[in-house]
This record gives structure tokens, sequence and C-alpha cells, in this order.
């Protein structure tokens, strides 16, 4: 047995239960084709898509269907081949009503992807090259969908030393980002190779929580001997996936509060962005699907899915097999996911999850008088740092008394906000 | 389209607890005292038993009665009324009158907690407030000491601990002097093997070293309090008072005798890591057990008194406000400089 290699971490941090089990040696499998898909015009970070479809045009999948509604926006796809429904209100899993374009699909096709423009990464200008991102409506697979040619354009007189992937995927209950890193290895390792080589960094890591031994050898495995790509142990501990713990476990450095990875020349990157980048350039193949996880105990089949997106929750969840029991169903990751009130709402760019809990994790302890009770003032909060959260949970996790605390600093942050707002 | 699936539950995340509430917290001190209670039976018979239980039956008294949670009552949920009651108890003589007894635990509760605001808000530690309230109202009560009553004796009950209120209480016979007041007044030091195994007089929970010693090491280990608290304290007093011997070679007490002797190690591990009344960061918790440590060597060795782990702590309740305020931990990526 070779030694176990050198394992980093960031200082704090906490040990939730994994509840990983279940999935993690599951592989990706196809959700089917469904009849309707819904595909919101702002499911990313910044301005909503243009639709430049109408009701009753027929799509291919893999089609064009909204154009980025400016610099920070991106294009959208077709999930399926088959006939626009109508471009109106749906809902959005957040729970407002969104302008979306819903596509029926046509049960006869074949479903075969018509792919886009392929391009070579280095003959392509930098504008050429992120125009291509922005097309592909590539976002960070991660959760927060931030559209990805934003960070690739780097800030005037900013430059990417390191390039920094990040493959913790430290919320419990997930394991897609695990599962692509086990089947997807050499897209993964392609993707660096090409964004780093694009961005002109000097060397790449790869940083893989070793809860998650398998992808950590797959990659190792596909990194060509040479090269500048380093595939990096870290130990199990939440949040690391949070790209400033990612940084100081890797690096030892901080991101001072309120600058950007960017301002230490680091751009950071999900394992599953880097597939379905080397998949947009080598392939033709836009975004419209992604990896993703459907656990919890109110499912009878947990899996890991590959599902297009647009699919309705509720089928996505017919098809792991919904039980009577679930009593919240959450998208994205237990620790700071979001609760879904409807389930007509659709599979988004950003969803890594989708948890079916019953009664027993819902049900959380009464809450006690809190052992630490100090009234304060909104001016004092701001002082203790409160807008510096980023609202990983983990005090709520962790505290004996019972207290919200993360959806307080979420009120504080907010009543701060808008204080200041007025007074401007 | 439905706008919602009505069975569906919406909270905000996290949506995973660790499952560690305030009351298993309370539950886990409680037992971790289990042992240092046996400890208090064996040595001092059914009188020790007797005395918590009245110290014990006054602080959840005070709690139902005057507790503001609502509905009336629901704050005795938390356990933390029968952990102060339980912990005054063991500092308490094993002859002292069960009426003084049970008043010093309504006191802790009822003056110590409650006027602050209940669990979380009150300054001091509420068995110490107790304590301090007796030491003050019945001096000479919480000054005789009698010898143990060994395990033959167990049901012998000290005559003193049923004195009616306000009567004199019969003169007990077997009065002796605690290790420190034989330090202190006859200069006469104790083996620190019979310290650690308990053959001496003392409070009820303080005599057997080794036990809270070890109940403190696994409740450090089942992380129910930061063991930076009683570790820094006992290194502080072990330094302090070891340099201070060292300099006045036979006019001060060994090191190992100030570890072993008194309130300390009780007062160490049950008492200074409340959660309460200590600091909240790591750095805070080294301040503060420092500061009881050289309190404690002061008061013990210069104070008119012959044991100091009370007040010390109580002084650093007081300044644990001022302390979270200098140690407050320096969020990721932000300088130190910044105030």
């Amino acid at each position: 047995m070779t030694p176990l290699p050198l394992q980093r971490s960031f200082r704090h941090g906490v040990h939730p239960a994994e509840h990983k089990e279940a999935t993690e040696h599951l592989p990706l499998e196809r959700m089917p084709f469904v009849d309707r898909y819904v595909l919101p015009l702002g499911q990313h970070i910044g301005a909503p898509c243009r639709a430049v479809v109408r009701a009753g045009d027929r799509v291919r999948r893999g089609q064009l269907i909204a154009e980025p509604g400016g610099f920070v926006s991106i294009g959208l796809h077709s999930p399926v081949s088959g006939r626009v429904l109508d471009v109106g209100p749906h809902r959005h899993p957040n729970g407002q009503l969104v302008a979306a374009i819903r596509i029926e699909a046509d049960p006869y096709s074949s479903q075969q992807i018509t792919p886009g423009p392929t391009a070579d990464p280095a003959s392509l200008g930098l504008d050429e090259f992120l125009s291509h991102v922005q097309l592909a409506g590539l976002v960070g697979l991660g959760g927060a969908a931030f559209p990805s040619h934003v960070k690739y354009k780097l800030p005037e007189g900013k430059a990417c030393e390191r390039l920094l992937i990040n493959g913790c995927e430290c919320e419990p209950y997930l394991t897609c980002d695990h599962r692509v890193m086990v089947e997807r290895p050499e897209a993964v390792v392609r993707g660096v190779e090409l964004l780093a080589e694009r961005l002109g960094a000097a060397s790449s890591w790869i940083g893989v929580e070793m809860n998650k031994p398998d992808g950590f050898d797959a990659l190792s495995r596909c990194v060509p001997a040479g090269a500048t790509i380093n595939i990096s142990p870290l130990s199990v501990k939440y949040p690391q996936g949070a790209e400033k713990m990612l940084i100081e476990a890797l690096f030892g450095e901080e991101v001072p509060a309120g600058k950007l990875p960017i301002d230490l020349g680091i751009v950071v990157n999900n394992v599953a962005t880097m597939a379905s980048l080397a998949d947009s350039f080598d392939r033709g193949i836009p975004l419209i699907e992604r990896a993703l996880t459907v656990a919890g105990p109110g499912v009878d089949r947990p899996a890991n899915l590959i599902v297009p997106i647009g699919t309705p929750i509720r089928d996505v969840l017919a098809h792991c097999g919904i039980n009577q029991a679930t009593r919240q169903v959450v998208m994205g990751g237990p620790m700071m996911g979001m609760p879904l009130a409807t389930l007509d709402a659709p599979v988004l760019k950003g969803t890594s999850g989708l948890l079916a809990f019953t009664e027993d994790i819902v049900n959380h302890p009464t809450e006690y008088a809190c052992v630490r009770a100090r009234a304060g003032r909104y001016e004092d909060l701001e002082k203790s740092y409160v807008m510096d959260c980023m609202e990983c949970g983990a005090c709520t996790y962790t505290c004996p008394s019972g207290v919200p605390i993360v959806h307080l600093i979420r009120a504080a942050k907010l009543t701060i906000r808008q204080k200041k707002a007025n007074k401007a | 389209m439905t706008p919602r699936d009505p069975h569906l539950l919406l909270q905000a995340a996290p949506f995973l607890r660790r499952g560690i509430t305030t009351p298993r917290l309370m539950t886990e001190v409680v037992i971790g005292l289990g042992p240092v209670v046996l400890a208090a039976c064996y040595y001092f018979g059914l009188s020790a038993l007797l005395v918590l239980a009245a110290t014990s039956a006054g602080a959840v008294a005070a709690e139902v009665a005057l507790g503001s949670a609502r509905p009336r009552g629901a704050s005795i949920r938390d356990g933390s009324a029968i952990l102060t009651g339980l912990v005054l108890g063991l500092t308490l003589p094993p002859g002292i009158p069960l009426w003084m007894a049970c008043i010093g635990g309504l006191v802790a509760v009822g003056l110590g907690k409650l006027p602050f605001g209940g669990l979380g808000q009150n300054l001091f530690n509420p068995a110490l407030i107790g304590r301090a309230f007796l030491q003050a109202a019945f001096p000479g009560a919480l000054t005789s000491w009698t010898s143990q009553a060994g395990p033959s004796s167990f049901f012998h009950v000290h005559p003193s601990s049923l004195a009616l209120p306000f009567m004199q209480a019969a003169p007990d016979a077997l009065a002796s002097a605690t290790p420190l007041g034989m330090m202190k007044f006859e200069h006469h030091a104790t083996a620190f093997s019979d310290l650690l195994l308990g053959n001496t007089s003392g409070s009820l929970g303080e005599t057997c070293g080794l036990v809270i010693l070890i109940c403190g090491i696994v409740m450090a280990i089942r992380r129910v309090f930061d063991w930076r608290i009683p570790v820094c304290i006992l290194l502080t007093v072990l330094a302090v008072s070891g340099a201070i011997w060292a300099f006045g070679q036979g006019r001060y007490p060994s090191p190992w005798f100030m570890l072993g002797s008194g309130g300390l190690l009780l007062g160490a591990i049950y008492m200074a890591t409340d959660p309460v009344t200590s600091p909240m960061s790591p750095r805070g918790a080294w301040i503060f057990g420092a500061g009881v440590g050289v309190l404690v060597v002061l008061i013990r060795l210069w104070g008119g008194l012959p044991e100091g782990v009370m007040y010390a702590i109580l002084l650093m309740n007081a300044a644990t406000p001022l302390i979270d305020r200098v140690s407050q931990p320096r969020p990721l990526g932000r300088g130190r400089a910044v105030a």
C-alpha cells in the first residue's frame, strides 16, 4: 500500500455526516427524455438571455434558442428536438415567475445532437475564445452558475498565474462531480489544459477531497507526464469547496475581504465545468445537459443522472422513485441548497443535486436559550464582519441551541444593505 | 401549473444539523459529574447525597418559579439548573446544614442567573455566585470541615446537616482542617498522593483529584468543553507557583501541592469551562485560563483566605466580555490591523 499523500486543508470548518455512500458508486446514467422542457431565460448570474425562437418554431437538440442579453449573459440551447410551445412566465425554482421558453419534445425524434461549431482554442484570438464560451452557454457548474467567459476575461492589469480546479464537492449527499472525475477524467484534464493555455496560467491545480480516492486516481492517470497539472489531495472538511477556503487550503494564501481570487492571480473553476468546456470546443456540444445527484431518503432509487437542462424536477424525482414520505425537496446541497415550493420548476444549469428529505430530517430540534446571547445593533454586526459571511451554514449546523444563525445573518445583511441604500 | 406543492415544507438552509443540543451538552456534563458524585458519597457518606439533593432542589425550584420562558418552567428543559445545583453542592463542606445548601441553590439560579435574563445572559458562573453568597452569609458553616465518614459508616449523617434554620448547629466532634488550611495556618503540606486519592478533608467534590482529572480528560476528548481553559489554568498554576516555590525554598508550597489541593481541579474542569461565562475564541480561552491561574496562586499565597479558586473564576468571569472583545477571531482575508 502506498502511503497516503499529504492532505491539505483550511483552518476551522465542520465535519457533517457525508451521506454520499448511497450514490458515490453509482455510474452516471442518462435521464430519459420527457414530454416538456422549461428553460428560464435567467438561470445564471447576470442579465437574462433574449429568446430568438417563437411559439410554434421547430427546434433541434443543441440549437441556440436564446442569445446573450449583455456581456454578463450567455447563450441558451434547446435540450431536445421538438417544438416551442410558448415563451412566457413560468415558475423558477426560487418560486418566482420568470420568462421561460417551453419546449415540447418530438416523441419521434432520434434526439441526435446537432453540434455547433468546434474550434481549436489555441488558434482563436482571446475575444473569439470568450465569445465561443459565451455562446456555448457555459456557466460554473458548482452551483452559482456564474458565466464562465466573464471569469476568463481577466481585468486590466491582472494575469492568471494559477488555474485552480475545484474537485472538493464538500456538500453532503452530492456525488455528481465525483462521478464526472471518475468517468470523464480525460475531459476534465483536457478542459484544464486548454483553459490553462488560453489564460496563460503557469500551473494548474485540481483539489480533490480524499473521500473520492478513485476520482483522485482517475485524474492522476490522465495527466500526461511533464504536464503542469497538479492533482492535490485535500482532507475532507466543509466548506472547502468555497473558493476562498480552497485557495487557503492549497496555497496557504488568503484572498483579502472584498477582493477576488484573480487579485492573487488565481482563476477558480469547478471540475464539471472543465468537462463541459472541453466538450464545447472539441465536440461542439453546448451546455444542454449536466450531471446531478438525486438522493435522500425520499427517493427509492437514488442516482447520479445526466439530465437535460430544463427537465421538470417532478419528472426527475419520479424517475428516481420519489415516495410518499417526502416532506421537503432541496435543490443543491443540504448545507447551502434551496428548498423548492413547486416541483414544476425545471433543472437549471446550476442544479447540482435534488434531495428529497423525509420527516425525520426536516424536523429540527426546538430552539433553546442561546448560551451566549448578547444584544447588538446592526452597526456592531458590521464591525463583526457580518458582511463577509458567505452563508455556508456551518454555524447553524453546529449551534447546540438550535438557533438558525445563518438565517439571522442573511436578515442582518439585507437590513444593512437596505439602510445603506436608503442613506445614499 | 401549480404554484406550490402544498405538502412541501419550506425552510432555510442548512437542512442538516449536528444534533448536539444544549440539553445534551448539559446531560453530558451531569454524566461527567457522576464519578465525582460517587467519590463524594464514598468519602463522605449519605451526607454528600443529601447536600447535593438540597442544592439541586434549590436551583431547580428557583428556575421553575422564576424562569422567564413561556410556558412557565419551560426553561428547565435545557438542564442547566440541575447542573448548577450539582456543581454548587460539590463545592460545599459535607457537614453544611441542608437548609443552607438549599438556599445556596436558590440564590445561585435566582440571583446568579435569572435576573440577567436566564441561561446565556449571566455574567458570572451561577454555582459560584451561590457559593460566594453562602460564604458571605454563613462563614462558619462554610469553613467547618468534617473529616471523612469512610465507606464503613455510609449511613452516618453529620448532626450539623440536619440543623434547623437559624439554630446553632451542634458542634461537630470530627472537625478537621483542609490541606490548604493546614498549609496556610499550620504550614503543613499534605502529600500529593493523598491529594490525588482524596485522603483529605475538604468540599464534597474536591478531595479526589484523580477522579476529577479522568472525568475532565474524557469530557475534553468528547469535546463537551474547550480543553484549552483547564489546561491553561493548570499549567499557569504550575508555572507561577513553581517559580515562587523555587525562589523561596521552603517558605511556599510546592507546585504539585498547589495543583492537587483545594478546588482547583474541580473549578478548572467544571466551573471555568462554563460556555456562558468563559470567552468564546481559542485565544480568549488562553487569556482566561492564564488569568484564573495567576489569581488562584496570588489569593492562595498572599490573600486572607486559604482558597482562591472561586474568586479567581468569578473575577475572570467579569473580565470575559472584555477578553471577548480583544480576542475576536480574525476573519479570512482580513488583516490584523482592521479594527
